[in-house]
This record gives structure tokens, sequence and C-alpha cells, in this order.
């Protein structure tokens, strides 16, 4: 089997062994990356020398018995996080500039890990959006169809897994954007408890909602991920403090007996019948391996999304006004003074969709309207969170759909912004809840691949990654790699 | 008509922590333009604030200071707006659930009368930057060190009827958070800044006039001065049949009048809500209760102790108590030498009085409590008299040591042997037989002149009120 088909437990055994080094791993991937990215454009930055050096220290280390649990392992980042000394854009022209001058405690914690990193993804700018569309360095193509989405907004990092151009990447999901990529790519994404994962270094977009996490191939590879993305950080004030715990211990631990639910909600309306029964077939799979399947009832479903397009856009507005030209970032040219250098080096920064988003959370929080909009979608938020308090009374964890449909045309939805913003009505509900989610692949319609969504309670991680690798030790979707990465 | 003028304040005290309010930058002043502003300070993307908990312990201080209630659950909140001096655009600070709610203190007017000023609240928050206008040509210069120093913003009721009652308010909180250690209270260092809120209404009306906002006021004085002009200024208004309209004035102690700052800044809706990166911050009571054990004694209550405990006058205990290193430095002089009254003369007399003259803070004095507290022993116990005294505190100020060693190499202890000044006194008797004619004759002025004499003659050294009980006894 050619190296780059290998997950990360495999390429860890074949590190291991010996069957090659970190250095041949880095530069085959590294290769894949110059061929084949010219046809997705998943990569704002590649990194090549600095991931090499970095492989030959990794080889260093384990030649001298310094075993690493990723050691040696390419990833890439999503272009949010903050990496010292390299680029990091966020996918906007604002930020085309911005060499960060630390690392995200990501960055921090993977590097420490023994990953190497080996370049910087495509995202849609400042993750606003399901395409990947809107990033300032252009569309990223899904593998699976060139002229398709992968999903945004982590489609970078979701087209450089399923393309095999690194063994697995960063995401960040605030109303879905590792899952619903994850999904429409035929890869694994878990968008874990908020605050599991310190967002120290991840560029905000909506504070009370971004959360970091792993896509790969498998969920055995997104829990060793996870074992060294988690953990509480001193410089985040909203990252939790309870242990890690190894979220590799229980992945080879049985579902029998399993309570899962699922959410009728998501099955009313707006589902692709394909998509459906895919979900159902997978649901089939899983009542096979011993799970109990019920149906249970999210009844405030129906206005997470509307509670979502207030309470994000009102957090980014504040979060994205530090962007003004004066300290860093986008500046005009020659501002005749200190408002036409906010207005010119605004307008030109940022792109439609962010102005848009960053006007409406502006709306919401006025004077006159913050009752009827912010403070109203908290209150939906609070409904939201009980709804899942209730429902995790009855199962152990929540089946659904993660998007209505596969992977839809280029072009199709950018000039519609709320048929945009209805891909992502199944999993927004977890982001307003804090709940751990993850999409895992279920199979294909129409050469497309689907996946179905796991919700878990809160800091559950390690039940969601388990059903996930019981469930890919019966199927094979997870396997399947696109035509188009063929070299 | 007559009017009468309603004043509330909010007074910006600068927490004298050593670390910014959510970053471990420093927040020392003085240091070259943007050397101490960190990542988060100037707001790069993807940093978070961390509240430093010394702020919490500070405000907390504060509050029981004022006999507030202390809110055991605090919220921040982002206000927004841009200015070039505000990194994130927006500035967290406390809205709805402040750290401090109520409160009240008592402040003494010029003719002694008292009177209590009720505060709404006060609540944490972060500084901004600084502009600098005028030292770049055609452009403007931003400094980060001073964003994200940590502030108390200290709101008033408006129960305030005239500059003097503010400027006493407004001193009496300096005091207080010097006193607490909450904060250096250094108005030259735009540690403590007051925002004045001023209307008027004819005298007996109780709905309140149109009030302005004077901002950034950064001396007792200039707050003194501009109230009084803002005062005027309404009245003109009022009086010529205008309309006073609510807006943000600037004091300018140059031309010594207020004008309207930026007549948008009223309408600026600064959109805010609660702070996500910051959860909210759960104190519990025995963490209030530490803080309260450990509260020093406040300078009303030390104050009352002076008076009642050591029989000085109010104007005495008051001026002791003006801040806590001269209380301090008094108790210890008085312990030293066991006589409250004594110390307080020396105090607030010799010592206050030389340090005023050398523009010197009580800290900085180059006599030490033990120092004074010995030179004090010295006139109890006759060793010199008062007088000789001024002269060896001089000598201590200037370095020469010790009381003690100054009495010594100097020769300066008092002589009290009888036998030693009797022929001194016949000297004089005997080179001014006019006079003593007089002296016998009962004029008791030239008594004085006598006593003088003698002095003089023992160069101070003698007991003068020895030398007049030898004097009489002689001419008896």
């Amino acid at each position: 089997m050619a190296m780059h088909n290998n997950t990360i437990v495999e390429l860890l055994a074949a590190l291991k062994s010996g069957e090659f080094s970190s250095k041949e791993l880095t530069r085959h991937y590294i290769e894949r990356i110059k061929v084949l990215d010219s046809l997705y454009n998943a990569f704002i930055t590649p990194l090549e020398e600095q991931a090499l050096q970095a492989a030959e220290q990794a080889d260093a280390d384990r030649a001298r018995g310094k075993e690493l649990p990723l050691g040696g392992i390419p990833i890439a980042h999503k272009d949010i996080f903050c990496t010292r000394g390299i680029k990091s854009t966020c996918g906007s022209r604002m930020l085309d500039n911005f060499i960060s001058p630390y690392d995200a405690t990501v960055v921090e914690n993977l590097t420490a890990a023994g990953a190497i990193l080996i370049g910087k993804t495509n995202m849609d700018e400042f993750a606003m959006g399901s395409s990947s569309e809107t990033s300032f360095y252009g569309p990223v193509k899904n593998p699976w169809d060139l002229e398709r989405v992968p999903g945004g907004s982590s489609g970078g990092s979701a087209t450089a897994v399923a393309a095999r151009m690194c063994a697995g990447a960063t995401g960040t999901d605030t109303g879905g954007s590792i899952r619903q990529p994850a999904s429409l790519c035929g890869i694994s994404g878990l968008k874990p408890t908020y605050g599991r994962v310190s967002r120290w270094g991840m560029v905000a977009f909506a504070s009370s909602l971004d959360q970091a996490g792993p896509m790969t191939q498998t969920a055995a590879d997104a829990a060793l991920m996870l074992n060294a993305m988690a953990g509480h950080d001193a410089k985040d004030s909203t990252s939790i403090t309870d242990p890690v715990p190894d979220y590799s211990a229980r992945l080879n631990d049985k579902i029998c007996g399993i309570k899962l639910g699922l959410c009728k909600e998501y099955f009313e309306d707006g589902l692709d019948a394909n998509v459906q029964q895919c979900v159902m077939d997978a649901v089939l799979v899983l009542e096979k391996m011993g799970a109990r399947i019920s149906e249970v009832s999210l009844p405030n479903t129906r206005q997470s999304v509307p509670a979502y397009y207030v309470i994000a856009p009102a957090e980014c507005s504040a979060n994205l006004a530090r962007y003004d030209g004066v300290r860093f970032g986008h500046r005009c040219e020659n501002p005749v003074d200190l408002g036409d250098l906010y207005r010119r080096s605004r307008s030109e920064g940022f792109g439609a969709e962010v102005k848009r988003r960053i006007m409406i959370g502006t709306f919401a929080l006025s004077a006159g309207y913050y009752d009827a909009y912010y403070r109203k979608a908290q209150q939906i938020r609070r409904l939201i969170k009980n709804d899942f308090v209730n429902v995790f009374e009855e199962v152990d964890m929540i089946i659904g759909p993660i998007a209505p449909s596969t992977a839809f045309r280029l072009g199709e939805k950018i000039g519609d912004p709320v048929t945009m913003y209805l891909q992502d009505i199944f999993t927004i509900a977890s982001n307003l809840a804090g709940l751990p989610a993850a999409s895992f692949p279920a199979g294909f319609v129409d050469g497309l691949p689907i996946g179905i969504q796991v919700i878990g309670n809160y800091l559950d991680e390690a039940s969601i990654l388990q059903l996930g690798h019981q469930f890919q030790l019966q199927t094979d979707w997870h396997k399947r790699t696109p035509a188009s990465a063929e070299l | 008509m007559q009017w009468e003028v309603v004043i509330g304040l909010e007074i910006h005290v600068q927490l004298s922590t050593n670390s910014k309010i959510f970053s471990g930058a420093s927040t020392a002043f003085g240091a070259s333009p943007n050397s101490q502003a960190c990542a988060i300070d100037i707001g790069l993307p993807g940093v978070l604030p961390v509240v430093n908990k010394e702020v919490f312990k500070k405000a907390v201080a504060f509050g029981l200071g004022v006999g507030a209630e202390i809110a055991l659950k605090s919220v921040f909140d982002r206000k927004n707006y841009f200015y070039p001096d505000l990194p994130k655009g927006y500035q967290i600070t406390q809205l709805d659930y402040p750290i401090v709610i109520g409160g009240e203190v008592e402040i003494t007017l010029s003719d002694a009368t008292k009177k209590t000023i009720h505060i709404t609240r006060a609540h944490l928050e972060e500084d901004a930057g600084k502009s600098l206008h005028e030292d770049f040509h055609g452009m403007t210069g931003i400094d980060l060190n001073r964003a994200g120093t940590p502030l108390l913003e200290i709101v008033s009721e408006p129960d305030m009827r005239s500059a003097e009652e503010a400027v006493a308010y407004a001193r009496y909180i300096r005091q207080l958070v010097c006193y607490l250690d909450v904060s250096d209270g250094d108005m030259s260092q735009g540690s403590l800044r007051c925002d004045a809120n001023v209307s008027i209404r004819p005298m007996g009306e109780t709905t309140m006039g149109t009030r302005t906002e004077t901002k950034n006021v950064n001396s007792f004085k200039f707050l003194e001065r501009a109230i009084n002009h803002e005062i005027e200024r309404q009245i003109g208004v009022l009086e010529s049949g205008g309309t006073v309209h609510q807006e943000t004035m600037l004091y300018d102690p140059v031309r010594d009048e207020t004008r309207p700052m930026r007549s948008k800044e009223t309408a600026t809706d600064y959109r805010y809500f609660p702070e996500p990166d910051l959860l909210p911050v759960e104190i519990d009571a025995a963490y209030v209760a530490d803080i309260r054990n450990n509260l020093p004694e406040l300078p009303k209550q030390r104050a009352l102790r002076f008076i009642t405990e050591m029989h000085l006058s109010e104007t005495d205990a008051m001026i002791l108590t003006s801040s806590r290193s001269v209380a301090e430095y008094f108790e210890r002089v008085s312990e030293i030498c066991d006589d409250p009254r004594l110390a307080n003369n020396w105090v607030r007399v010799e010592l206050m009085g030389q340090l005023n003259k050398e523009g010197l803070e009580i800290k900085q004095s180059p006599v030490v409590p033990q120092q004074l507290g010995d030179l004090l022993i010295r006139i109890k116990d006759d060793t010199i008299s008062g007088k000789i005294a001024k002269t060896v505190f001089d000598a201590i100020w200037q370095g020469g040591g010790t009381a003690d060693q100054i009495i010594e190499a100097r020769g300066l202890k008092q002589v009290t042997d009888a036998s030693s000044i009797e022929p001194v006194i016949d000297e004089i008797f005997a080179n001014n037989p006019q006079q003593l004619q007089q002296l016998k004759a009962g004029k008791e002025k030239v008594l004085g002149f006598f006593v003088g004499q003698v002095m003089k003659a023992t160069q101070g050294k003698a007991n003068p009120k020895q030398v007049n009980d030898l004097i009489r006894q002689k001419i008896k």
C-alpha cells in the first residue's frame, strides 16, 4: 500500500519498525502537495524546508529512543491557527501580510507531541462560510468532484486529508466547520466539547462557539490527535480544567448495549432522501452491532440557525474590530484621516461574507435591538442546551445527518446566504450547547461521500470516538480515496 | 434666579498591581512608548484575556472601605467603539454586574460641616492606550503602554451641591484608595482621574436638569475650576433663554475653560454584550471575609482613635491621618517618646514643615521615626530644651547622626546645675543695674529680658524655667 494511504496509527507503526523514515514520509507528502494541490487549492502556505528539517529531527529523536505520541507524523494546520514565523492569514486579505510572532496552543501541543507541520490550509475567510469559497486565496475544490465544494470552513484541511496530502489536519468548528467538510470529503472530523481544546492563538470568529478539533481518516487517528490537542490552558479562561482521558483507551470496547437516539427533527424536512438513506443504513449497521436505537426529540432544533446567526455575527462584529489598519494587517494606501483609514482598510481587507456578518452582528447588538435579537438568541441557546440535557437522560449519544445534502457545486449557493446558512442546520445546535460531535464516513451518493453525525454528552469525546472506531471496523467508507488523488 | 447645582463624579482609579488586568505586561509608569505592550495588549489575532486576580482583591478592599455590597458574581462586558488607542476595538468593562454595589462616604467641608455622599457602584475595567497628537506632524502617535492597565471606576450618586463638595469627595476617595493600597493615587501620573457630571436646576425643583460630563480632570484644582466654569456656563446659557445640551466637555487648564469635546460622543452606541472570552467571576464569602480581616485601619477610625485615645484635636487628627504613611510615622514617633501631643507637634509642625519646604513626601524624609522619637525623649527628660531640639533636628536632617550623638558632640546638654547658673545671673545683674532696679520695683516685663540674657550667655543650654525661678529667688 502506498505510504500516504496509511492512517496515523499505521504510519506510527511503520516509522517505529523502520519501514520508512519521517523524512521519506514528509518528502512523499510534499511531492503529493506539489503535484495535486494545483487541482484543489487546499493549501495557502505549503511548507517544505522547515517540514523536512523537523522530520529529520524526528528521525534523529526516534533513533535516540525518544518516542513521541505523534513523532514524525506530517500534519497540516488550518490557517486560522497562529504559527510563529509563518504567515497566518485566516483566509483573508486582511491578514495576508500577517506573520504571527507566536504559536497557538494547539500548534504548540501538536509540535510537542512530535507532529511535523507540512503546511497551512485554505479556509473560508475568518471561518465564515460552509463551502470554502469565501477565501481570499480562492475556493478549495472537492477531491471527489473538482466542480464541487469541499464544505467549509475547514475545507482545506478536509481536502488535504481526503486527498492524502497529509496524515491529519486541524480544523475549527463554530457551527459545523469541521464536521460538514469532513462529511463532504469522506473523512472523520471531531468537534470537541467547548473549552476542551485551547483557543489561544486561534483567530477568533465567535468566541463562545469556536472550538478546534482533529480531521483525520479514522476515529482512531482523531483520538491520537485529540490526545495531543486537548487540555487545560491557563491562557484561555474558558478552557476546561478536567483532566484529559486517553481517548484511544476505549476504542476497542464493543458498543453492544449502547443507547443511541435518532433525533426526529433532523429527519423532518430539508434532508435529501439519499442522504437520509445513508444515515439509516449506518444506523442499521450500528444496530446489528448491538446498539439500542430509539427516537428522541430536540424540539428547538429549528431555532438553532436563527439563534446562531445572531450570536455568531454579534461576537464576530466585536472580534473583528481589531482589524483597523493601525497595528497589523491590511492598511489602505495614503489614508487622509482616521475615518478614511478605517473605512478603506476594512473595505479592502474584508470580503463580502465577512462584511455581511459584521453588519448583522452590529445591528443585532445595537441599542433598541439588543433585547429582540441578542438577548432572545441567548434565551433560545439556553432552551437548546436544555433539550440536550433532557435527551442525554435517555440515551448515550445522538445519531443524525451532518448536512442536508452531499457536496454542492461551486458557486451554487454562494449568492444565496440563507440557503448556505441552512447547510449548518444539523450541526449548529451542538455548538450552541457546547457539546462534542463528530462526522464519520457513512456512505456515498452518486460518487460523493456522506457522513453521519454523532453528538455526545458533555466531555464524552471518548464514547464518540469509540463508536466511530467500532463503526469503522465494520465498514470501509473511510478507506476509499478519490480518483483525482491517484498519481 | 437661585440655582441649585447637582454634581456626580465618576472617578477612575488605577489599581496598583504589578501587571495589567488581562495580561502579564508591566504597569510601571514612564517606560518608552509601546515597550510595555504585549501581544494581548495590542490585540493580536488569536490572543485572549486572563483576569489578574489581584484586581479583585483591591476592588473588594475598596468596596469594604466604603461599606458597599460586594457582588459574589460579577461579569465582564465588551464596550465597542473604534479608536486607535483602543487596540481590540472594544474595552472590557463591567456593565450590569459590577463587583462593588452601593456604599457611602462622609466628607468634611471647610466650615466643619459633614455630608454623606452615596456611591452607586464601582466596576473593574481596562484602560486604553494614549494618543499623542502633538509630537508627530500631521499624524497621531499611539502608545499602548497604558492599554490594559487595571482601573476601578467609582461612580457616585449626584449627591454633591458645589465644587467644594465634589473636591472634598474626590480627596476622600483618593485618601481612601491610598490607605487601602488600592492605588498609589498619583494624579500627576494619571492614577486618579475624574469625570464630573454637572447640571443645574432652579432651587426647589426636584427633577434634574440636563447634565454635561467634563472628562479626564487630573487635579483637584482643575476639578474645582472645571466644575465652577461649567456651573457658570450653564447658568449663562439658561438665564439667556438657551438650553443646556447633554454633551461631553473638556476642561482646558491652559485657557481655563470648559468646551464641548466630541458632539458625536453622546450619540455613540457602545453595543455592550457579555465578554465571551471571560467566565463570570465568582468569589465566596470567605474570600471577602479574609480581605475584610486584613483591611488596614481606615482614616476615619484612625482619626477617631487619635482624638479619643491620644487626646489630639480634631484638626490635628485629620492632618495626621491625611495619608497612611503620615499616620504611621506619627504613631511610631509617639510610641517611642510615649507622648502623643509632643509627637503631634513635632510631626505636624517641624517635620511636615520641613518636608513641604523641600517638596518631599514623608516616605522620603531624611529623619526616620526612630531618630525623631529619640530626640523627643531628650526634650522630655530635660536633657535639652525645645529650642535646642530644633537645632538638633536640623542636624539630624543634615545627616549629622542620632540626637544623642549630636547633643554630645556639640555640647548641647541643658545646664541644670544651679551653682553654675547663679554666677552668670549675678554677672548680668551687675552689668545691668538700671534694669535690676526696675525688676525689683515689680516690673515683670524686665524678667524676660534677664532670662534672655542668661540664655544667651549659656548659649541656650540653661533651662529657661529654671533660670526664671533662680532670678525670682534672688530678688526676693
